[in-house]
């Protein structure tokens, strides 16, 4: 169980860096910043963070920056990044047309 | 910190999520949200297409629909300090049969009883209103009050602003029992054991509310299904309406940033099954269904390139309408569950009418239709 109000209190507010400015999620251009921030509104998992700033949700699904995102969130957290989820990977692995993924065999819809 | 508190809230989704904001509002801060994953949203408040309709709906819901879009939805990003991407630009749903448009006519004329301006639209008039879809398609009904928001930032928005006015929020606090004090349901029991207290407990536990409101001998109907969504890259700016279709291939809009979002089937819903069903696995066949159901409305977006799917459960309720209400057997326990695929946009309109029933003051809309013990024996 995790007490949300308890951790803002624990990890405090936030406090500006001087690299917050730097993109981190480069599909999407979030800010190392930007993410830093959201934690300390309640954000406090990946799951959370992609739909609130959309890391990770561009074209490349966070295959670039999923590792950084996690270790930016967990030191904002003041825990190991192991104990920080990462997002579930979803189909297709790469971006398809659809007209090309919509050649399995199946027919038209009716 | 204390397990007390005036209300607790079971479910961190949209639904709990918004009713937390509006008790805040009306100035009841004593309040407690408890998620049972780690995630708050991560039910089927985030695996759904974003609309925000009237059309289509039963009449039944039509009332707090349009309540909250006449006075919630356009001043929700404000309000909360979050972008909720809230875009009213009319909703079409498309029909290719005649079959289909004496279904969309018979909705529409169920719609008007109520008040609501939906009209059928012939073949020409649906590609001036989007350029972009089949011929195929020979006519529509037109909603132009209907529209879409973002379902991830308004429920985190809702969570964000409630947590900053003192709503205390659990996650990865799964509940499973509530128990009476005293002839009234005041226990709210988590699986590790902690017990949470309220004067009043609001489920809106999605699917699960059934198992949780069993514990208390109430049994709510409702069933179990799945649907899936899938998002495109970024395309440029195309049209700003909602699609939906008479036979519900897909529905779904193009987002603010430009990717385009659907929600669609495969046909094999009713008997998909999972082991564990927290685990959201996704049908194999479903996208390439989706594919082609989206093509058949909307050939434009055929190169498109889609970069993630996904799914979630609804709560499909007996009769298709949500339980919003409280129970006679189970004093202090107030119901709101059983969205079937329609909580999202309704949320705002739920989540204050639900601030409401908790001061004992009447709801925006009369919402007895709604009730738990709506179901009598019919033979």
């Amino acid at each position: 169980m995790m007490d949300i109000q308890e951790k803002l209190k624990e990890i405090g507010p936030y406090v500006e860096a001087e690299d917050d400015g730097m993109l981190v999620c480069r599909c999407e251009e979030v800010t190392k910043g930007e993410i830093r921030k959201a934690v300390h509104e309640g954000i406090f998992t990946i799951e959370e963070l992609r739909r609130y700033l959309r890391s990770g949700m561009g074209l490349c699904q966070g295959q670039t920056c999923g590792k950084l995102v996690k270790g930016i969130v967990a030191r904002e957290l003041g825990v190991a990044p192991s104990e920080v989820e990462p997002a579930s990977s979803r189909a297709p692995m790469r971006p398809i047309e659809m007209e090309i993924l919509a050649e399995d065999g199946g027919v038209a819809h009716e | 910190m204390s397990n007390t508190a005036d209300v607790v809230i079971i479910g961190g989704g949209v639904v709990g999520c918004a009713a937390a904001y509006y008790l805040a509002k009306a100035g009841n801060t004593n309040v407690i949200v408890l998620e049972g994953t780690k995630s708050i949203g991560h039910g089927g408040s985030s695996r759904n297409g974003g609309g925000v309709r009237q059309s289509g709906r039963d009449v039944r819901e039509l009332p707090y629909a349009m309540y909250g879009i006449k006075h919630l939805w356009p001043t929700l990003s404000e309000e909360l300090g979050v972008d909720v991407e809230y875009t009213q630009k009319g909703n079409l749903r498309l029909g290719k049969t005649e079959a289909h448009l004496e279904k969309l006519q018979t909705l529409a004329k169920n719609a008007q009883s109520v008040g609501l301006d939906v009209r059928m639209v012939d073949a020409k008039e649906v590609k001036e209103i989007c350029p972009y879809l089949s011929d195929d398609i020979i006519g529509a009904s037109w909603c132009p009050t209907d529209g879409h928001a973002n379902p991830l930032t308004t429920t985190l928005g809702y969570y964000k602003r409630a947590l900053e006015m003192g709503v205390r929020f659990y996650t990865d606090a799964e509940v499973t029992e509530l128990r009476k004090v005293k002839g009234k349901v005041r226990k709210v029991i988590l699986k590790d054991g902690t017990v949470f207290e309220g004067e009043t407990i609001i489920l809106a536990a999605g699917y699960e509310s059934r198992y949780i409101a069993r514990t208390v001998g109430v049994d709510v109907p409702m069933t179990r299904l799945i649907d899936e969504c899938l998002v495109t890259e970024m395309q440029p700016h195309m049209f700003d309406i909602m699609l939906g279709t008479a036979g519900a291939d897909f529905y779904g809009h193009q987002a603010k940033h430009g990717s385009f979002v659907f929600g669609s089937d495969c046909g094999y819903e009713e008997v998909t099954d999972m082991t564990d069903p927290s685990k959201l696995i996704t049908n194999a066949m479903t996208l390439s269904a989706s594919c082609r159901a989206i093509m058949g409305y909307v050939p434009a977006l055929k190169d498109a390139k889609i970069v993630r799917s996904w799914c979630g459960w609804l709560d499909n309720a007996f009769d298709g309408v949500p339980f919003i209400s409280k129970v006679d057997e189970a004093e202090g326990l107030i119901l709101a569950c059983g969205f079937t695929g329609h909580g999202f946009g309704t949320a705002p309109a739920v989540g204050l009418m639900l601030s409401q029933m908790v001061a004992g003051e009447d709801t925006v809309v009369d919402i007895t239709p709604l009730r738990y013990d709506r179901f009598k024996p019919c033979r």
